[in-house]
């Protein structure tokens, strides 16, 4: 027996044990027996999936009666590698969850959380499509469950499961067709007997697009992102940021899986089909996350927009795998990976941070909040860390993860092939576009969260939350620094994970990319900085103590005196030039109400504003798509009007068409 | 190498950092002349910053560190840029190459740090500029990083400096279509991002049409100097690198003393025409709408796209 046997075992056993005590202890201790069982169950993950990206082996093999071959886990370093992710991710959020759901955790959503977290880490272990499906499968149900959690207390939570559930099975079934047209070509589940199947096969083309769509699906990417902007903001805080640093990635795991594993070598439209569906996700979900004003559904759409740019480097790396360029090639499909951690890091910090606001403010929407920093000062500090990660800001996660695919785009197009000439460029701007969108929405995140007056009761009362969820904000907030500043150590492991060569660190953990000839190193950089604010910070000290700063009342506002707080921007205004800008493609719905004075129509009373933003692709083609499985529903009810006279006449009518089609 | 690029570092700081204020006030002195009045005298931006940084800061109630720290931020992060940029040489560092990435993403520190400021106090102009500012990075980043891009195709890096000694040595590459286009887009980049005419008006006095100076209107003191030596060595290093990259000639390769004389005189004439240049343009320019600048910034995409394209046609022929 390996460790790394010993590692999937321990998990499905720290599984079972922690939904016991889930189970059974008493309502006072059960938070702490199931979330310290969980942080174990996610630690365990984490360990496990070290061992394997080190080069470790193993297999467990599930005894089953039915005729599918050996089916089982075992490890890759690819599935290690997000083992390690989804552990990590697990680990903080259950840390997160002991203080966070003390009051209002029932019994079975502690016993869904270790269920989920168990799922999701053994899905990258799966070595066939039986056994994948199967943990797909549990990870979705008790992903559902979770969302639920707060069904009692709010009633948009169920039409958001509805939704969450619909569209995970619609991944699951795309998933399970794409594993079946392979499972038949191949002969069999396991996936290196599907590696045997010819690429060029157009079952295999036929193969990849079902699968494709169906990890796209459960990534969030759009157009079939719906679910992530309802499902997130009606989860708890630590679900939602299991699901979107954690879960989602398992989309881009297929992805990789598939094209990297199962299929390698595939033609080149496969790699310029995720390209573009990678482009599209990540301008479209940035948009609408720089116009959106509820926090959490901000980070929803920003989930889909980092999602987007795994799939475009994923894309990348295959479609320049084809042509063939060898060198950007890797780095693409390396950066991809180091897209998946940091987004990982940074997100977990997001979601995290807005669960204690949530916490401390009963309020979701930016616009009601205000002031926050000097009244959380632990949440600000890591919210200010993940938001600068999310913004692709030095020294963070965030920034050397997109710094190396830029590098690999503007090294990778070639003139002799026009397809890559053309889609290189777009990329570069695509990605480009996006880093800049997202600035603006994390500074608007941030900005109009902790700085300036609250802007409402809730914003003013507003206090720090448990020790644990401090623990945990701490942490996963040092994380996103420490990527960023030693991403040497991390890039190795996703170029392992990958399979690829040509990125390594060097230096102070830095990032080498000898295959296209550039260097990031965080801490040198960080060295040329501090040197740098010696003298500034010099001279600040020495005219600080001649002329100390004095506080004074009121700011100067442009020479007018304050009154409220509602004359403050707000997410809402500080976006309006954005979403005019974009009008376009947001088609935002403007009510502007003006009530005049009676006396004369000249003078305004009241002027009432309300702005309202759908999510276009909800408007355009889900709603019309449900409202026509509406009407086929009806006209089918007209089949069925309760009389049993025509009933029998169905059953004569059925018989008949059995006998005549045997006859034939 | 890395003492040498420590040594072309420091005096790449030092010679902006005392430049910069001095092209601020050229651009205002020209500007002055041509609209008929005296001016201040070049020395202006070096009187107000002494000025400035003997005075008492004030801060209101409510503001937060971000407010003390973001001008602080602002100076280290352009004063970043000023090191490792090509402006008097194209010696690097061997650890910190002048990557274009790189740079760009420091200043865009600066900028969101100039941003916060705007929100600290919770006012409704500093709010409205910050928006604004934001709102014009965001798009600029499209124009910058392709634009860029064009200009590394023919040298296969994106570090700045092996771009402008590529160019020093092939002087054909400066006047090539995809180099000119690509420059041009460049300088609306700049022109955007150093908030000048015609995307933002410097020397307004009105409130509602200011950007830049909405989001300073509550700093004082030695905040306000910061804020301001930290834009005027932002607008310093653009402009430079444009220059560098437009004229490269008399800047050095290798560290010596002639050399960084040499490389220091021809950056101040560069600096000097370049500004003079803009300044003389932007009297004949009114500030556009708000609402307009977009447009002006889909156009520099454009070019800078068509430079790209251009630069593979080029390759091919």
């Amino acid at each position: 027996m390996t460790a790394v046997d010993l590692g999937l075992e321990a998990q499905l056993l720290l599984v079972g044990l922690t939904t016991l005590g889930a189970l059974l202890a008493p309502e006072t201790r059960r938070g702490m027996t199931a979330g310290v069982g969980s942080v174990a169950v996610a630690a365990a993950g984490v360990v496990t999936g070290a061992l394997a990206l080190g080069g470790g082996r193993g297999f467990v093999q599930i005894p089953t009666s039915l005729g599918f071959g050996d089916v089982g886990l075992g490890a890759t370093p690819l599935g290690g590698f997000f083992m390690v992710v989804c552990g990590g991710v697990g680990a903080v959020a259950s840390l997160f969850a002991i203080g966070y759901v003390s009051a209002t955790g029932t019994r079975v959503s502690w016993v869904a959380l270790p269920v989920f977290l168990g799922a999701m880490q053994l899905v990258p272990a799966a070595t066939d499509a039986v056994s994948f499906l199967l943990l797909w499968e549990l990870m979705a149900l008790a992903s559902t469950v979770l969302v639920l959690t707060e069904h009692a207390q709010r009633v948009e939570v169920r039409s958001a499961a509805l939704w969450y559930a619909s569209m995970t099975h619609l991944s699951f079934v795309l998933i399970l067709l794409g594993f079946g047209v392979l499972a038949a070509s191949a002969g069999s589940v396991s996936f290196a007997a599907m590696a045997a199947v010819n690429p060029g096969n157009p079952s295999a083309s036929v193969a990849f697009v079902l699968l494709a769509l169906g990890f796209a699906t459960k990534a969030g990417v759009a157009p079939l992102h719906v679910w992530l902007p309802r499902a997130h903001p009606v989860a708890p805080s630590h679900v939602s940021a299991i699901m979107s640093a954690a879960m989602v990635k398992l989309g881009v795991y297929g992805v990789l899986l598939v094209s990297l594993e199962v299929l390698p070598d595939g033609p080149g439209w496969w790699g310029l089909m995720l390209l573009a569906l990678g482009a599209v996700s990540a301008v479209y979900g940035i948009l609408q996350a720089s116009v959106a004003s509820d926090l959490k559904r901000l980070l929803a759409y920003s989930t889909t927009e980092n999602v987007g740019l795994m799939f475009l480097a994923a894309g990348t790396g295959l479609l320049l795998r084809s042509v063939p360029v060898p060198g950007p090639a890797d780095v693409a499909l390396a950066s991809c990976l180091l897209l998946v951690a940091s987004h990982a890091a940074f997100k977990s910090t997001l979601f995290l941070g807005a669960g204690s606001m949530l916490h401390a403010t009963g309020e979701r929407d930016l616009d009601r909040m205000g002031g926050l920093g000097t009244r959380m000062p632990v949440t600000s500090a890591a919210f200010g860390i993940g938001a600068l990660g999310a913004a692709a800001l030095p020294v963070t996660a965030g920034f050397m993860a997109e710094w190396a695919l830029l590098q690999s785009l503007i090294h990778g197009a070639r003139p002799e092939d026009r397809v890559v000439a053309v889609a290189m460029p777009v990329a570069v701007a695509v990605v480009a576009l996006t880093a800049g969108l997202a600035l603006m929405t994390f500074v608007k995140a941030y900005g109009i969260a902790f700085l300036a007056r609250p802007r409402s009761a809730g914003a003013t009362q507003a206090h720090e939350g448990t020790r644990s969820m401090q623990v945990a904000l701490l942490v996963s907030g040092a994380v996103v620094l420490l990527l960023g500043l030693v991403p040497g150590l991390v890039a190795e492991a996703a170029a392992r994970a990958a399979g690829v060569s040509g990125v390594g660190s060097g230096g102070w953990f830095g990032v080498d990319l000898p295959g296209v000839g550039a260097t990031l190193d965080p801490v040198a950089l960080s060295a040329v900085a501090a040197v740098i604010a010696v003298p500034v910070l010099w001279i600040s000290a020495v005219a600080a103590r001649r002329r100390p700063r004095r506080r004074v009342e009121l700011a100067w506002g442009g020479g007018g005196v304050r009154v409220s707080p509602r004359m403050q921007y707000t997410a809402t205004s500080y976006a309006e030039p954005l979403a005019r800008v974009f009008d376009d493609a947001l088609r935002p719905e403007r009510d502007i109400e003006i009530t005049h004075a009676s006396e004369s129509r000249y003078l305004v009373e009241r002027v009432r504003f309300h702005q309202h933003l759908d999510d276009v692709v909800e408007v355009r083609a889900y709603r019309p798509l449900l409202a026509l499985v509406d009407r086929c529903g009806l006209a089918a009810r007209r089949l069925q009007n309760g009389s049993i006279h025509r009933y029998v006449g169905y059953s004569f009518l059925a018989l008949v068409a059995v006998l005549v089609l045997v006859a034939l | 190498m890395n003492a040498a690029a420590a040594v072309l570092a420091t005096c790449q700081v030092v010679v902006l950092v005392v430049v910069s204020p001095l092209l601020v006030g050229l651009m205002r002195q020209v500007r002055a002349r041509l609209e008929g009045r005296t001016g201040a005298g070049i020395g202006q931006p070096w009187r107000d910053l002494r000025k400035l940084l003997a005075k008492e800061p004030l801060q209101a109630d409510g503001t937060s560190w971000i407010s003390v720290a973001a001008p602080i931020a602002l100076l280290v992060s352009s004063l970043l840029v000023c090191a490792l940029m090509p402006l008097l040489g194209t010696v690097t560092f061997t650890r910190v190459p002048d990557d274009l990435f790189v740079v760009v993403s420091v200043l865009l520190l600066g900028t969101i740090a100039v941003a916060l400021v705007g929100l600290d106090a919770g006012t409704a102009f500093g709010g409205m500029g910050s928006s604004r500012h934001m709102t014009i990075a965001a798009l600029v980043e499209p124009t910058v990083l392709v634009s860029v891009y064009a200009l590394s195709i023919p040298v296969g890096s994106s570090v700045l400096s092996q771009i402008v000694e590529a160019r020093l040595h092939d002087p054909a590459r400066i006047a090539a279509p995809a180099s000119l286009l690509a420059l041009l887009a460049l300088t609306v980049a700049v022109v955007a991002e150093t908030g000048r005419l015609p995307v933002d008006n410097p020397a307004t006095h009105l409130e509602l049409t200011m950007v830049h100076e909405a989001m300073v209107l509550e700093s004082s003191g030695r905040d306000l100097a910061w804020l301001e030596l930290g834009s005027w060595l932002r607008l310093g290093a653009l402009l430079g690198l444009l220059s560098s990259l437009l004229v490269p000639w008399g800047i050095a390769t290798h560290v010596s003393v002639t050399a960084l004389l040499v490389a220091t005189v021809a950056l101040i004439a560069k600096l000097a025409g370049v500004g003079a240049l803009l300044a003389a343009v932007e009297v004949s320019l009114a500030k556009v709408r708000l609402f307009r600048v977009p447009e002006l910034l889909a156009g520099s995409f454009v070019l800078a796209f068509l430079a790209v394209t251009a630069s593979y046609l080029v390759v091919q022929v």
